[in-house]
C-alpha cells in the first residue's frame, strides 16, 4: 500500500515534467552531445590541436604513407605544442593537463592517421611516463624536458622477436658490473615504434642483480653496441618509423637504471597509460571512416540517386553512428575516472580491445561503401583500414585483453597450460 | 617601447557553411561552431611578434561582444597578450552594432589603455564591412593604414606596406596610428597547450557600451537576408548576332 502511494506520487511529479518535455536537438556529429561534458580548457585544448592536425599535418599524411616517410620535424612541432607528455608535470616543461584531454588529443591526431598517433603515444606514455613515474629526480631532469620539447626522440623496448604477447618471456639480460656500476644489455627488440630514430631508449630487461627480475633502463642513441635497423616491407603504420633494437653489450651506468619499479608491473603501468590514449584515438580513426564513406555517399550517384539514398548504406551508417557514439561516452568515462584516479587497469582493456576492433570493423565497411575509389589512398579509408591491424593488434592485442578480462570475471586465468 | 591594443572578433567559423534562417532574419547561429575572425587571428599574430622584437612592451586585447566572446578574448591571451578588455553586449546587439558604433569603442579602448599603436584585421568574415579601422583612425585623429602586407615599426613612424589592387604600395606613417592587417602579412602561430593554460590566469577587465560612452541602440534595421539566387543553366547561341539579340532581349546591353 506504501509503495503504491510512494510510486503514484512520484509518478506524478514525472508524469508534470513528461508532459512539458521537450526533446533536445539531434547532432549525428555528437549524438550524446560528449560537447557539453567537457570542460572550456578541454574544448580549447582540443580545438588548437585540432587546427594543428587539420593545417599540418592532414596535408603531409598521404604523401608521407604513399613513401613509407615519417617527418621527424613533427616531433619539433607537437613538442612545440606541448602535446608531447601532456600529462606529466609542468615542471619538465610539460602542459600538464587532464586524462581527458590526451584522450581528446589522440583522437585529433588519429583522424589524421594512426601512425601519428603512434609516435605520440610512445613519447608520451610508454617514455616520458616511465621516467616520471619510475625515476629519480636526476633522471628527470636530464631526459624529460628535451622529450617533452621535442629535441629528444624516445622509444620503448619490450617486446623481442619471441615474446610479443608473452613479455615475461624476454630473453634480454642485464648483467651487473660492481665494480664500474655498470649494466651490461644484450639481446634484441622488435616492432619498436622510433627505434630507428630514438635518441632515448626505455629498454626492458632481465636484471641480473635484481634476482632475475625485470627492469627499465635507459639507453642512449650514440652508446656503443645499439643498433636499430628499420623493419622494411610494412604494409600498416607506414607513416611511422618502425624498427628493432640489437644490444650488444652495451654499457648502461647504474643511474641509468629505472629504481622504482620491479618485474612486470613496470611496462605494464606505462602500456595501461598507452592504451587509454589508443582507445581515443581509434575513435578519431572511425570517426574519419565515417564521415569519408557519409561524404561520399552523398555525393556519389547510381542508379539515378545518391548512394546515401540506399538502405543498405544507411544501415551501415547507422551502426557506424551508434559504434562510435557509445566507444566515445566509454572513452569519456574512462578519462573521468582516469583522473579522480578511481580507475583500474582491467577498464582499459575493455576501452582498448572493444574500440579498436569496432574501428577496424568501422574502416573495412566503410573501405567497401566507397567501393573502387575506396582502395585509393587519396580517399583515405583504407590507410586507416590498414593501419586500425597493427593498431588492433599492439599494445596488447584483441585476444590478450580478452583474456585479462576473462580473468576478472572467472577468477582464471586463460593464458598459460598451468597455474601460477 | 609601446603598447598595443588588438580588436579580435567573435565569428561564425570560416570552415562553417551558411544557412541562412527559413524566416529570412537572418543565417543560422545556435549550435554553429564559432571561433575567432581569421584577419583578427593575423593581428594578433603581428602584436605578439612586435612583443618577440622587443618593440612592444603589452599587448592589450579587446573584444566586443556576448560572454562566449571570452573564449576569444582567452584564445588572444593564449597566442601572446597579456590582458584583456571584454565590451559586454548581448548576441543580437552585437549582430546590430555598425563599425561606427564600434569604431567609437575601439578608440574609447585606445585612448583608456593608453595604446601608442592600434592593430586589427581588415575586416570581419561576417559583416565584410571593412570600415573600422578606418573610421577608428578618424575618431582619434591617428594616421591609418590598412591592409597591411608588411609592418616595420621604426619608434615614432611605421614603414608599411599595403596590399592593393596593382600590387603593393609602399607607405610611411607617424605613429602612434590605426593599422589593419591583410592575409599574407605573416602565419598565425597555434595557441600551445601551456600557453592556454597560462591564459587563464590573465587579466581581463570587463566594460559596459555606456563606460565608453557609446550608446548600441540599433541605427540599421535589417529587413531581409536572402541566399544568393541559384545559379541558372547557360544556353549556347549559334552565332555571335544570336548572342547579341538575346542579350537586348534580356536587357543586359
Amino acid at each position: 500500500m506504501v509503495l503504491a502511494r510512494i510510486a503514484q506520487r512520484s509518478a506524478q511529479t514525472t508524469c508534470t515534467r513528461a508532459a512539458s518535455k521537450k526533446w533536445g536537438k539531434f547532432n549525428w556529429e555528437d549524438p550524446f552531445d560528449l560537447e557539453s561534458r567537457l570542460s572550456e580548457d578541454e574544448k580549447m585544448f582540443r580545438d588548437s590541436f585540432k587546427r594543428y592536425c587539420d593545417e599540418k599535418l592532414m596535408t603531409r599524411i598521404v604523401q608521407d604513407n604513399r613513401n613509407n616517410n615519417f617527418d621527424r620535424d613533427i616531433m619539433y612541432e607537437l613538442g612545440e605544442l606541448g602535446a608531447l607528455g601532456p600529462t606529466c608535470p609542468a615542471e619538465y616543461g610539460c602542459a600538464e593537463v587532464n586524462y581527458v584531454t590526451y584522450g581528446l588529443l589522440a583522437r585529433e591526431i588519429e583522424r589524421v592517421d594512426s601512425a601519428y598517433r603512434s609516435a605520440l603515444s610512445v613519447q608520451s606514455s610508454l617514455v616520458m611516463w616511465p621516467i616520471c613515474a619510475y625515476g629519480t629526480e636526476e633522471q628527470k631532469r636530464k631526459y624529460v624536458p628535451d622529450l617533452a620539447s621535442g629535441a629528444k626522440v624516445g622509444c620503448f623496448g619490450l617486446t623481442e622477436p619471441n615474446h610479443g604477447s608473452n613479455p615475461n618471456g624476454m630473453e634480454t639480460i642485464a648483467k651487473y658490473d660492481k665494480a664500474t656500476d655498470t649494466y651490461i644489455l644484450n639481446g634484441g627488440k622488435t616492432w619498436i615504434t622510433n627505434s630507428p630514430i630514438a635518441d632515448t631508449l626505455v629498454v626492458w630487461a632481465r636484471s641480473e642483480a635484481h634476482d632475475m627480475k625485470i627492469k627499465g633502463f635507459i639507453l642512449e642513441r650514440q652508446w656503443e653496441g645499439i643498433e636499430t635497423p628499420t623493419i622494411p616491407g610494412k604494409y600498416s603504420l607506414r607513416a611511422s618509423e618502425t624498427g628493432s633494437i640489437f644490444m650488444d653489450n652495451v654499457k648502461v651506468p647504474g643511474e641509468n637504471c629505472l629504481p622504482h619499479v620491479e618485474g612486470l608491473s613496470g611496462p605494464f603501468g606505462c602500456l595501461n597509460n598507452a592504451r587509454y590514449g589508443i582507445g581515443w584515438g581509434a575513435m578519431g580513426a572511425a570517426e574519419a571512416c565515417f564521415h569519408a564513406a557519409r561524404n561520399y555517399t552523398l555525393e556519389r550517384i547510381q542508379f539515378g540517386k545518391p548512394l546515401a539514398r540506399q538502405q543498405l548504406m544507411q544501415y551501415k551508417m547507422g551502426d557506424m553512428l551508434s559504434e562510435i557514439a557509445y566507444g566515445l561516452e566509454a572513452a569519456l568515462t574512462l578519462g573521468r575516472r582516469m583522473d579522480a584516479g578511481t580507475a583500474s587497469s582491467s577498464e582499459i582493456s575493455i576501452l582498448k580491445r572493444k574500440n579498436c576492433q569496432t574501428a577496424l570493423d568501422i574502416s573495412r565497411t566503410a573501405r567497401d561503401m566507397l567501393g573502387g575509389n575506396g582502395v585509393q589512398d587519396e580517399y583515405h579509408i583504407v590507410r586507416h583500414m590498414v593501419n586500425l591491424e597493427a593498431v588492433n593488434t599492439y599494445e596488447g592485442t584483441h585476444d590478450i585483453h580478452t583474456l585479462i578480462l576473462g580473468r576478472e570475471i572467472t577468477g582464471m586465468q586463460a593464458f598459460v597450460n598451468k597455474d601460477n | 617601447m609601446v603598447r598595443v591594443a588588438v580588436g579580435v572578433k567573435r565569428v561564425i567559423d570560416y570552415a562553417v557553411k551558411i544557412r541562412v534562417k527559413p524566416d529570412g532574419s537572418g543565417v543560422v547561429k545556435d549550435s554553429v561552431k564559432h571561433s575567432m575572425n581569421p584577419f583578427c587571428e593575423i593581428a594578433v599574430e603581428e602584436a605578439v611578434r612586435l612583443k618577440e622584437k622587443k618593440i612592444a612592451k603589452e599587448i592589450v586585447a579587446f573584444t566586443i561582444g556576448p560572454k562566449q566572446s571570452a573564449e576569444t578574448l582567452r584564445t588572444a591571451l593564449a597566442m601572446g597578450c597579456d590582458r584583456g578588455v571584454h565590451v559586454n553586449v548581448d548576441q543580437a546587439q552585437l549582430d546590430a552594432l555598425t563599425p561606427l558604433q564600434i569604431s567609437k569603442m575601439a578608440a574609447k579602448i585606445a585612448e583608456t589603455e593608453a595604446a601608442d599603436l592600434l592593430l586589427m584585421g581588415k575586416l570581419a568574415i561576417d559583416g565584410d564591412y571593412g570600415q573600422t579601422a578606418a573610421m577608428t583612425a578618424a575618431i582619434l585623429d591617428w594616421p591609418q593604414a590598412t591592409n597591411l602586407y608588411s609592418l616595420q615599426h621604426n619608434g615614432d613612424s611605421a614603414t608599411v606596406e599595403r596590399e592593393i589592387d596593382g600590387g603593393l604600395e609602399t607607405n610611411e606613417i607617424k605613429t602612434p596610428a590605426v593599422l589593419s592587417v591583410d592575409l599574407r602579412i605573416n602565419q598565425p602561430r597555434y595557441a600551445t597547450l601551456p600557453n592556454i593554460m597560462k591564459a587563464k590566469k590573465k587579466k581581463v577587465k570587463a566594460v559596459k557600451p555606456a563606460d565608453l560612452g557609446v550608446d548600441v541602440a540599433p541605427t540599421l534595421n535589417v529587413i531581409k537576408v536572402a541566399e544568393p539566387p541559384v545559379r541558372a543553366a547557360g544556353e549556347i547561341v549559334e552565332d555571335v548576332d544570336t548572342l547579341i539579340s538575346k542579350l537586348k532581349d534580356a536587357g543586359r546591353i
